[in-house]
């Protein structure tokens, strides 16, 4: 049977310098990598990252790229997933001067650039939000930049990740807006929304459809499907949803 | 390279039926590139079509349902590395589907469309191997919406980007072009155990 054209230039495994591992929130880590010749990437991409047992035993698992596509060295953060076999290592075991082998970009879909016209809206659910912060910090770095909003949901106030950086993102930027919803508690001083992001609150504090935004939703499964519902029920055409989902249904 | 520090945590009986990189998870995670399409069957119809897109076949979701069905047991394997042992699944083959249509396949390639804009590619071959479905139930119950309902490709033998949700029909191809994620970097024909996950595996 013919495999067909292999017309693409091959992912090769490279092997990363690990420089840097940074606590986010108590589950989450940032880690700074030193890729050998890095091909670049656009952000919303995600890598693979491969472990190796002493007996040769491999897991692999993909993660999304923290990092915008101007900085050299690639950020990946990695939130803890019970039982996770490559999260909890990534988490818990990894420090600076491993190595790690990864390979990518993957994924050429659920990326933006700076040239796209249009206001950017992004949705995210929990660890979800870590290729939308790779679209804000590439924002960042643009000289002219479409409006953006981000509107993030979390569990608690101290699960959110980038808190401190998006603070600084958008006291700096009249054109960027981001707003927290947290569905598990309600802190004392929180001015924010509380609870699950729906249509009401897509209503309150996303583009509406006239404004016709390009629309990114990222986060688990359940988040994803609700948030992307909801958008296509207040009108956005689906064309202009990109989804990317993670983690269990509870489906079996 | 050996990591360090790096243990196994998966049971390694499981890791024995899953191709390489893969885990086996008992859940029934799901990927799409965009919202769930919510389809009405009563305006639903299956479509094939010849390379230059014209209508071959169609049929209503009541005429997919009166052909002959099968029942398959396969595991399933996902690119982004989950795999899921022993899943029931309810549809028409392809070979059914072709002799009710009664169409010889003009060509060796085909492109599954799907609501949503979504396809992907496939070889006829591939389209005729066991176990290869236009699945309508998932583990005795109508094929739900965010798994692909009211009907998706059920194709257990390549990695299950290829078992397209919302599949609505496919058109023949002269030749082996890209679908969507082929497009985007997967490979071309994603054989789990040749792992065969982007271009050039």
């Amino acid at each position: 049977m013919t495999e067909g054209a292999d017309s693409g230039p091959r992912l090769v495994w490279r092997e990363a310098e690990v420089l840097a591992v940074v606590a986010e929130t108590a589950s989450a880590r940032s880690i700074t990598l030193r890729v050998p010749d890095w091909p670049g990437h656009a952000a919303g991409q995600h890598v693979d990252v491969r472990l190796t047992a002493d007996d040769g035993y491999q897991a692999q698992r993909s993660y999304s790229i923290a990092s915008p596509p101007e900085q050299a060295d690639i950020v990946l953060t990695v939130e803890r997933v019970e039982d996770g076999e490559v999260s909890s290592y990534l988490t818990e075991e990894t420090r600076p001067g491993d190595r790690l082998e990864l390979r990518g970009p993957i994924g050429g879909y659920f990326t933006w650039t700076g040239t796209l016209p249009g206001p950017l809206q992004l949705v995210g659910g929990g660890s979800g939000i870590v290729p939308l912060m790779a679209m804000l910090r590439h924002r960042a770095n643009e000289r002219t930049r479409p409006a953006a909003r981000l509107l993030s949901s979390w569990r608690t106030r101290d699960a959110i990740i980038y808190r401190d950086e998006l603070e600084r993102l958008a006291s700096d930027d009249p054109q960027l807006a981001v707003v927290h919803t947290l569905t598990r508690e309600s802190p004392p001083g929180w001015s924010g929304p509380r609870g699950r992001i729906d249509a009401d609150m897509l209503r309150a504090f996303a583009y509406a459809p006239e404004q016709q935004p390009r629309l990114y939703v990222c986060g688990p499964t359940p988040f994803v499907e609700a948030v992307a519902d909801a958008l296509v029920q207040l009108g956005h055409a689906p064309e202009c949803i990109k989804t990317e989902r993670f983690g269990p249904t509870g489906d079996r | 390279m050996a990591t360090r520090g790096f243990r196994r945590k998966q049971p390694a009986a499981a890791a024995g039926r899953s191709p390489p990189g893969q885990y086996v998870t008992p859940d029934f995670p799901v990927l799409s590139a965009g919202p769930t399409p919510r389809v009405n069957l009563a305006t639903w119809s299956f479509a094939i079509e010849d390379p230059d897109g014209r209508e071959l076949y169609r049929c209503t979701w009541d005429e997919l349902r009166a052909l002959t069905a099968s029942e398959v047991v396969v595991d399933i394997h996902c690119v982004t590395k989950w795999s899921k042992l022993d899943t029931r699944w309810k549809g028409v083959s392809f070979d059914t589907l072709l002799r009710a249509a009664g169409v010889e396949p003009p060509t060796d390639y085909a492109m599954a469309f799907c609501d949503g804009g979504y396809t992907t590619n496939l070889s006829v071959a591939d389209l005729r191997t066991d176990n290869v479905l236009i699945a309508y139930e998932y583990d005795g119950a109508p094929l739900a919406a965010q798994h692909g309902g009211p009907v998706r490709l059920l194709v257990p033998h390549l990695y299950f980007w290829k078992s397209a949700k919302w599949v609505r029909g496919f058109r023949f191809m002269k030749t082996n072009q890209p679908g969507f994620w082929e497009t985007h970097g997967y490979h071309l024909r994603g054989d789990p155990w040749k792992e065969q996950r982007y271009q050039g595996d």
